[in-house]
């Protein structure tokens, strides 16, 4: 399991920067959803995979799962999903005004 | 437990709250609500300077390391202290010049601001740093494009990206650092780390890089500054001039981190940041010199100096010993508050039409403006007599031990940057008398005079201060009363 969820996040990541590094807006935003994946899932995996385990102190249980980065991986999700709306929204901003898509401007010229 | 130590945080989040809640149409109250707001912060950074002794507050009383902790030593009291007099003087600026009016929801866009920078300096714990940087970013995203205009919109975008994957890198490398020790929590992370075993070395080394590159992203290091300029010339020259404090930010982290968790001296990282820092800082300098010279709008050109000034400033912090701790923190007030009186100057000459033709009649108000831009360039450049000029010098003093290289790079990116600011301003100031177009208000020169009289008070206090720095300092590179503040739990 440790080798599929390492590929998963090098997967994201390694997308999340290809498509960060195109240059239209439409194309870097997509990209950086991927890296916030790819964040949340590593932050979530530095507690340890431990599968079927609770969070929660409770009397039946044999053993427990580390709490912590589940709620620093809530925090994350909440802020890069915030941090996404005003991207968009900024982008669109732009794109309406300027009627293009493109990042820099100065690279239109084809 | 002091609970004055999370009053800077709670103050500008409830004012923009209330802002938002009762005042939304009315200008003029939230005029008043921010310029009290900002000197209320003044009242409380003194206060909590005047502590001493860190104080820590344990947020709903959870014992640290599981809780979060707020702790207020006399650094964070020092950036305190400079972000709240600077945020008054650019609230003054802003009120004065009517650009609140341009858009809606400036004010509270400005606290949430202050809450964001305040929230910063205060945290004990990591990951809450990591929290405060989003929400000083975040308000300042709706800062930088406010006024709107589509070249400010795309310059919006592009900051926005760069600074969502140095969140991205800030998270990994904060996964790494738990993954490793368990912790977040800064005074249990500088016990943990100085302890690791040799197998874990690695991957703290791995971890302390990638929160270098965040933070050397957040202070504009040479290569990582290249949103500096776009942001900082597009944005409206008042919010520029906040903005000259959040590079600072991350100047603040380094040195918290670098002397708390990473000191040259620990088995895990040794000297690997001030091995990177010092090259970085000495090409950001050179970099930012360069700049100087070939910007053609007072904007850009002042967002050039900011990275120049970092790239000093850096030079300092990368000594990682008390004494060039102190000419650092000297030079960082300095530099904050001479880059944001050359925004100030900016706008002002933005307001009078001024800034792009070369040649054409003379500005209305020329000799006033004349006379304060040459007063800051001085301060810029780092000329006697004022303040810049004995920062420069606190530094060179402080890194005797790397002579070879620094002093060189010092002397002559000044004199890169007198020539610069030479040019820029006979461009601006040498024209033949015309009719002088209508004046604007004369109360608009208020707050880049007043930045212009703290610069002074830093040059004429510059011995107690340097004293009281010193102290700074001292306790900064030996933080075992830091740690202790927090009672952290075994």
């Amino acid at each position: 399991m440790e080798a599929l969820v390492a590929t998963a996040i090098g997967l994201l990541t390694a997308s999340g920067v290809y498509l960060a590094l195109r240059p239209r807006s439409f194309e870097v935003i997509l990209g950086m959803s991927l890296m916030s994946y790819a964040v949340n899932l590593f932050l979530f995996a530095t507690g340890r995979l431990a599968p079927g385990l609770p969070p929660i102190i409770s009397s039946t249980a044999t053993g427990y799962t580390d709490p912590l980065p589940q709620a620093l991986v809530l925090t994350a999700i909440v802020i890069s999903f915030g941090m996404t709306a005003v991207l968009v929204m900024l982008a669109v901003g732009a794109y309406l005004q300027s009627g293009s898509d493109a990042v820099d401007p100065e690279d239109r010229q084809e | 437990m002091t609970p004055a130590v999370v009053a800077p945080i709670l103050l500008p989040a409830l004012l923009a709250a209330m802002m938002l809640l009762f005042a939304r149409q009315n200008l003029a109250v939230q005029r008043v609500m921010s310029l009290a707001g900002t000197s209320g912060l003044i009242v409380l950074a003194i206060y909590l300077s005047g502590l001493g002794e860190p104080q820590a507050y344990h947020l709903g009383n959870w014992p640290a390391p599981f809780g979060i902790v707020l702790v207020a030593d006399r650094l964070s009291a020092l950036m305190l202290l400079l972000v709240a007099g600077l945020a008054a003087v650019v609230a003054l600026h802003v009120v004065a010049t009517g650009l609140d009016r341009q858009g809606a929801s400036f004010h509270p866009l400005f606290q949430f601001q202050l809450m964001g920078l305040n929230g910063a300096f205060l945290t004990g714990d990591a990951f809450t740093l990591f929290v405060f940087f989003e929400v000083l970013l975040i308000a300042s995203y709706g800062l930088a494009v406010h006024g709107g205009g589509a070249e400010r919109l795309r310059a919006g975008v592009r900051y926005v990206a760069t600074n969502l994957v140095g969140s991205a890198l800030f998270l990994i490398g904060l996964g790494v650092i738990y993954g490793v020790t368990g912790t977040l929590n800064l005074a249990d992370l500088a016990v943990k780390v100085a302890s690791l075993p040799p197998s874990d070395h690695a991957l703290i080394r791995v971890a302390a890089v990638m929160l270098l590159v965040v933070f050397a992203l957040k202070a504009a290091l040479v290569p990582l500054h290249f949103w500096l300029p776009g942001t900082y010339a597009n944005t409206s020259p008042a919010v520029a001039a906040l903005f000259a404090v959040m590079t600072k930010v991350g100047a603040y982290a380094l040195l918290r981190f670098g002397t708390l968790i990473f000191p040259p001296g620990t088995a895990a990282t040794q000297s690997l940041w001030p091995d990177i820092l010092l090259p970085a800082a000495l090409i950001t300098l050179i970099v930012g010199s360069l700049g100087i010279l070939g910007s053609q709008s007072l904007g850009r050109l002042t967002a050039f100096a900011a990275i120049a000034s970092m790239g000093t400033l850096l030079i300092a912090l990368s000594g990682f010993t008390p004494q060039a701790t102190t000419a650092g923190l000297y030079y960082l007030i300095h530099s904050t508050l001479a880059i944001a009186a050359l925004f100030l100057i900016a706008d002002l000459i933005d307001a009078r039409g001024g800034d792009e033709q070369p040649g054409g009649a003379t500005l209305p108000q020329s000799g006033l403006l004349a006379c304060v831009f040459f007063a800051v360039a001085i301060a810029v450049a780092g000329m006697p007599p004022l303040s810049g000029f004995l920062g420069k010098l606190l530094i060179l003093q402080a890194r005797w031990d790397q002579a070879t290289l620094v002093w060189p790079a010092i002397l002559i990116t000044s004199l890169v940057a007198v020539i610069g600011l030479a040019r820029t301003g006979s461009l601006l100031f040498w024209k033949t008398p015309g009719e002088a177009a209508s004046s604007p208000n004369p109360l608009t020169f208020a707050a880049p005079v007043l930045l212009l009289a703290a610069l002074l008070a830093m040059t004429v206090f510059a011995g107690p201060l340097t004293d009281a720095l010193a102290r700074t300092a001292d306790a900064l590179h030996d933080p075992a009363t830091y740690i202790a503040a927090q009672q952290v739990q075994p």
